[in-house]
C-alpha cells in the first residue's frame, strides 16, 4: 500500500514536467525549418506545388501552430498519441513495434555493464594500486574515452568480416524464417556484439564508481570490526561492504536509464536494429512531429518507472532511508 | 543470411577451381533459387511506384509492379506491360496494344481499365513528375480490355511519353484502388502488382521480402526464390555487411566514396555504374538573383572560372564522375549536344571579370560574402561545397556554409529562397522534358522543389522549353534542346560543371547484373544467383 502511495506520487509529480517537455518540444520543432510535406518532397525527389499544398492539408499543416499544439495535448489526455506521418499507422502501434528491441538492448547492456562492472570494481579495489587495478583502471578508461561507434564498425570488421563469428547486424535472420525458441536463440545471437558495444562505455562508468565506492567503505569503521571480530576477507567483502558500496551504483543505473535509451541511437544505427533511438532520429529528419512526441513520452514513462524501482532498491539495500522519513 | 564460413569459401573456391575449365567452356546457364539480398538504405513512406517516382520507391516497387515500357540492353524502350504503340501524326492520341495473360498478384486479370484508372487517378493526379508529364492528357479510351488509347490536349511527343512512361508508366490494380482515398490505401506498403516478386511482408526499421511469383507471364522466370531489403542506414556498416556477405547488392551510391572504390579492388565485389546510365545526375551550382552581386553574369561567370572542376573529380569522387557540359548529361544520346558553351579553370580571368563587374577587393582581400547552401544528399555534395568554398576564397568572394537537413534545405532555398549560393543534384530522368527544364523554365510556382525558384526570367529559354514539350518531330526536338543547353549555359542560372552515374556495388555472385540502362530500378525477373 505505501508503494503504491509513493509510486502515485511520483507519478503525480512528474506529470507537469511531462506536459513541460512535450510543449517545449512541440514549439522547438517548430523552429526547425521544413516540415513532413519538404521531408516527403525530399524522399520524392520532387513534385509540384500544388501536390505539396494538398499533402499540407493532408497532414494537417495548415493550421495555426497553437491549434496543433493544443489538439496534440488534448488528445495526449485520452491517451491517443495521434497519427505517424511518414508510417501512415498510429503512433502508439510504431513504437511498441520497436519498444522489445530498445528494452532488450537496454537491458541486456545495462545488466553486463552493471555485473561486469561490479565485479571488476571489486577486484580493482581489492588489489588496489597493484598491478590488476592498474589494468582494469587503464582498460576503464580505454572504454570510456573510445566512442561507440568506433567499437561497433571495429567488432563488426573483427567479429563478422574477418571472423564470420558473429552476424554483423540486423535482429535476426530473416531469410531463415526461424520461430519459437530458435528465433530466441537468433536474436540474443544478434544483440552480443551490439550489447557488449553499448555496454563497454557504461561499465568504465560502473567500474569505477565500484571501485572508489569500496574504497570508501573498506575504510569506515564497521569493516575494522568485522576484521577485529576475525571474518574472513571475502565474508566481509560480500556481506558487509558490498551492499554498503552499491548504493552510488543503484543511483547511477537509475540516472543512465535514460541515456542509455537516446545513446543507443548510434549503436542501432551501426548494427541496424529497429530501435526507439534510430526512430527518433527519423522522425526528427522527416519532421514526423507526432512520433517524436510519442516516443518523448515513452522514453519519459520509463525513466520515469526505473527510477520508481530504484528507489524501491534503496530502501531494501539501505532500511535507514525509508525509516528516516 | 550469416556467409559462409571462413573454411566452406576455401572448399567452394577448391571446388570452383576444379570445375572452372568445364565452367569457362560452357556458357553459364541461370540456376534456380536463392535468396538475393539487398541495401536499402532510407526508409520509404510507400511503395507503390505508380504513387511516387523515386530510386527509394523503384528499387522495391520495380520488382512487385510493372511499367507499361522498359528500357532495353541498348537503353531504346521496350514492351513491358505495353506490346506495341502508335501515335496519330497530330499526336494527340496515342494507342497501347496491352500484353494478354497476365494476372495480378491476387489472380485478377490485367485489363486496360487499370491502366485508364491508373494513368487518370494516379499519373495525372499524385504522381511526382507524373502529374506535369500527363498535364494535358484528357482521357484514356478502352476499346477493348487490351488497347488503351491515351488523349491529349496537346500534341504529345511519342519519344517523350515512351521514355517517360519506364519510369513514370508502373501500373496499379483498379480493382485495389478504386474504393476509398488512394493516398490511405493499405496497398501503398503492401503493393499488388504483376511483377516477378509478390510482397510478402515489410517490417519498418528491418527488412522487406518479396517471394517468387509462381505465375509469371515470362515462363519459367524469375529465377530467385526471394529477394530481401535489409535496412541499414548507416554507410560503414552497410558496408561491412556488404562483405560479410549479409547484403549483396547495394544500390544507388548507398556506401561512402571510400568503400565504393575499395570494394571496387576487392575480387569478390564490383563497384559500378553498369545499370545506372538511365539515372544520370549532374551536381548543380544553384544561384539567387535576389544578391545583386550574382545577377550579374559577369560574376557567374567568374565563379565558374574559378572553379577548377577536373582537380576536384579526380582527388575527390574518383573514376564515378567525370566534367560535365550542360543539364543534358552525355549518357542521353539522343539529346546530348556538343559543342555548348564551357567555362575552363582560369583564375585570372575570375579576377578580372570580378573587377570589371566592380567589385574590388575590400579589407583582407574580400570582395564580397555569400551563404552557399549545400542539399545534405550525397557526400559529394559536401565535399563539393567545401572546394567551392576555398576556390572562391582564392578569387575574395568569401563562402560561409549554412548545413541543414533535407526539410530545411527544401524549404529554405526553395521556398524561403534565402540563400545566395546552392548546391545539389538535378536528376536527368530519360528525356529533358521530364525534370530537366523545370531547372530553367520561369513561373515555377514558389515551393516546388527542384525548379526555377532562382528569381531569374528568360524568354528565350522559355520559348525554347515549351516549342520542345510539345515538338512531336524527333530532329526537330533534338535541335531544340541544344538551343536550350546552349542557352543554359550562356547564362548560367543554374549551372551544372559535374556529371556522374549512380554506383551499384554487386557481390559477383549477382548474375545478369546491370544488363539494362536502368537495373536497379526495373524489375530483375532474370537476374540469378551463382553458388556461394
Amino acid at each position: 500500500m505505501r508503494v503504491l502511495l509513493l509510486a502515485l506520487r511520483r507519478l503525480g509529480a512528474s506529470i507537469p514536467t511531462l506536459l513541460l517537455i512535450l510543449a517545449g518540444l512541440f514549439l522547438l520543432l517548430q523552429l526547425a525549418p521544413g516540415d513532413t510535406v519538404d521531408a516527403l518532397m525530399a524522399q520524392m525527389g520532387g513534385g509540384d506545388a500544388a501536390l505539396a499544398a494538398e499533402l499540407r492539408r493532408f497532414y494537417g499543416l495548415d493550421l495555426p501552430v497553437m491549434a496543433r499544439l493544443g489538439d496534440y495535448l488534448w488528445r495526449l489526455v485520452r491517451l491517443d498519441l495521434g497519427f505517424s506521418a511518414i508510417y501512415g499507422k498510429p503512433v502508439a502501434t510504431v513504437i511498441l513495434e520497436r519498444l522489445p528491441a530498445t528494452l532488450l538492448l537496454m537491458t541486456a547492456s545495462l545488466s553486463f555493464a552493471f555485473a561486469a562492472g561490479m565485479a571488476l570494481g571489486v577486484l580493482a579495489a581489492r588489489r588496489v594500486n597493484r598491478w590488476p587495478d592498474t589494468l582494469i583502471s587503464t582498460l576503464g578508461l580505454v572504454f570510456y574515452a573510445t566512442p561507440s561507434f568506433w567499437f561497433g564498425l571495429m567488432a563488426i570488421v573483427v567479429f563478422s568480416v574477418h571472423l564470420q563469428w558473429l552476424p554483423a547486424g540486423g535482429f535476426g535472420d530473416v531469410a531463415m524464417g526461424y520461430t519459437g525458441w530458435e528465433a530466441a536463440l537468433d536474436i540474443a545471437w544478434h544483440l552480443v556484439l551490439p550489447t557488449l558495444t553499448l555496454g563497454l562505455i557504461f561499465l568504465a562508468i560502473y567500474l569505477r564508481i565500484m571501485r572508489a565506492s569500496m574504497l570508501e567503505v573498506l575504510s569506515l569503521d564497521f569493516v575494522r570490526t568485522a576484521r577485529a571480530k576475525g571474518l574472513t576477507e571475502t565474508r566481509v567483502v560480500a556481506r558487509h561492504v558490498l551492499r554498503n558500496a552499491l548504493l552510488p551504483m543503484v543511483t547511477l543505473i537509475g540516472l543512465q536509464a535514460g541515456t542509455m535509451l537516446g545513446g543507443s541511437v548510434v549503436v542501432e544505427s551501426v548494427f541496424a536494429l529497429p530501435g526507439l533511438g534510430r526512430l527518433a532520429y527519423e522522425s526528427v529528419v522527416q519532421r514526423d512531429l507526432n512520433t517524436l512526441l510519442g516516443i518523448v513520452f515513452v522514453s519519459a514513462l520509463l525513466v520515469i518507472a526505473v527510477n520508481f524501482v530504484v528507489d524501491l532498491l534503496y530502501a531494501r539495500l539501505d532500511p535507514r532511508i525509508l525509516s528516516g522519513r | 543470411m550469416s556467409g559462409p564460413t571462413r573454411r566452406e569459401t576455401l572448399l567452394i573456391a577448391g571446388g570452383a577451381l576444379a570445375a572452372a575449365p568445364f565452367a569457362a567452356s560452357a556458357q553459364e546457364t541461370p540456376r534456380r533459387g536463392g535468396v538475393l539480398t539487398v541495401h536499402f538504405a532510407t526508409e520509404q513512406r510507400i511503395l507503390n511506384p505508380s504513387l511516387q517516382a523515386s530510386t527509394g520507391v523503384y528499387i522495391v516497387g520495380g520488382k512487385i509492379q510493372e511499367p507499361m515500357l522498359d528500357l532495353g540492353a541498348d537503353g531504346n524502350p521496350t514492351p513491358c506491360l505495353a506490346e506495341s504503340w502508335e501515335s496519330t501524326p497530330d499526336g494527340k492520341a496515342i494507342t497501347f496494344r496491352l500484353r494478354r495473360g497476365v494476372t495480378w498478384h491476387d489472380g485478377k486479370p490485367f485489363t486496360s481499365a487499370d491502366v485508364q484508372f491508373t494513368a487518370m487517378e494516379m499519373w495525372k493526379k499524385i504522381l511526382n513528375y507524373g502529374t506535369a508529364l500527363q498535364q494535358f492528357l484528357t482521357a484514356v479510351d478502352t476499346p477493348d480490355p487490351h488497347t488503351a488509347v491515351f488523349r491529349y490536349e496537346r500534341p504529345m511527343p511519342l519519344g517523350l511519353l515512351l521514355r517517360g512512361l519506364t519510369d513514370l508508366g508502373y501500373v496499379s490494380p483498379k480493382h485495389v484502388y478504386e474504393t476509398g482515398d488512394i493516398r490511405q490505401n493499405p496497398a501503398n506498403t503492401a503493393p499488388v502488382g504483376t511483377g516477378p516478386f509478390r510482397f510478402v511482408q515489410y517490417e519498418r526499421g528491418q527488412h522487406i521480402i518479396a517471394e517468387r511469383n509462381a505465375n509469371y507471364w515470362r515462363p519459367n522466370m524469375p529465377y530467385l526464390d526471394r529477394v530481401v531489403w535489409r535496412v541499414v542506414t548507416d554507410r560503414a556498416a552497410a558496408a561491412a555487411q556488404m562483405e560479410a556477405g549479409q547484403i549483396l547488392f547495394s544500390p544507388y551510391s548507398s556506401l561512402t566514396i571510400a568503400d565504393m572504390q575499395r570494394l571496387g579492388r576487392d575480387r569478390r565485389f564490383e563497384a559500378t555504374t553498369r545499370g545506372n546510365e538511365g539515372n544520370a545526375r549532374t551536381n548543380t551550382l544553384e544561384f539567387n538573383f535576389r544578391r545583386p552581386e550574382l545577377a550579374d553574369l559577369r560574376v557567374r561567370r567568374a565563379v565558374a572560372h574559378a572553379l577548377n572542376i577536373p582537380f576536384f573529380i579526380e582527388n575527390f569522387l574518383g573514376p564515378f564522375a567525370k566534367a560535365g557540359t550542360g543539364p543534358i548529361p552525355s549518357v542521353a544520346a539522343d539529346y546530348y549536344p556538343e559543342g555548348t558553351p564551357q567555362y575552363g579553370f582560369d583564375r585570372a580571368l575570375a579576377n578580372r571579370l570580378l573587377d570589371e563587374a566592380g567589385h574590388p577587393r575590400g579589407a583582407g582581400g574580400t570582395r564580397f560574402s555569400v551563404r552557399l547552401h549545400p542539399a545534405p544528399w550525397g557526400e559529394d555534395i559536401s565535399l563539393f561545397s567545401t572546394f567551392i568554398q576555398q576556390s572562391l576564397a582564392e578569387v575574395g568572394i568569401r563562402v560561409e556554409i549554412v548545413r541543414l537537413d533535407a526539410a530545411g534545405f527544401l524549404r529554405t532555398v526553395y521556398n524561403d529562397h534565402a540563400f545566395d549560393l546552392a548546391t545539389g543534384w538535378h536528376q536527368y530522368r530519360s528525356d529533358p522534358a521530364v525534370s530537366t527544364t523545370v531547372w530553367y523554365r520561369s513561373g515555377s510556382p514558389r515551393g516546388a522543389p527542384w525548379t526555377n525558384q532562382w528569381g531569374w526570367a528568360d524568354e528565350t529559354i522559355d520559348r525554347i522549353i515549351d516549342d520542345a514539350a510539345t515538338e512531336v518531330d524527333p530532329a526537330k526536338r533534338k535541335a531544340l534542346y541544344a538551343d536550350f543547353v546552349r542557352r543554359a549555359q550562356e547564362e548560367l542560372a543554374p549551372w551544372m560543371p559535374i556529371e556522374q552515374i549512380f554506383v551499384s556495388v554487386f557481390n559477383r555472385r549477382v548474375r545478369n547484373a546491370g544488363n539494362n540502362p536502368r537495373w536497379a530500378s526495373s524489375s530483375w525477373h532474370d537476374t540469378w544467383l551463382a553458388p556461394a
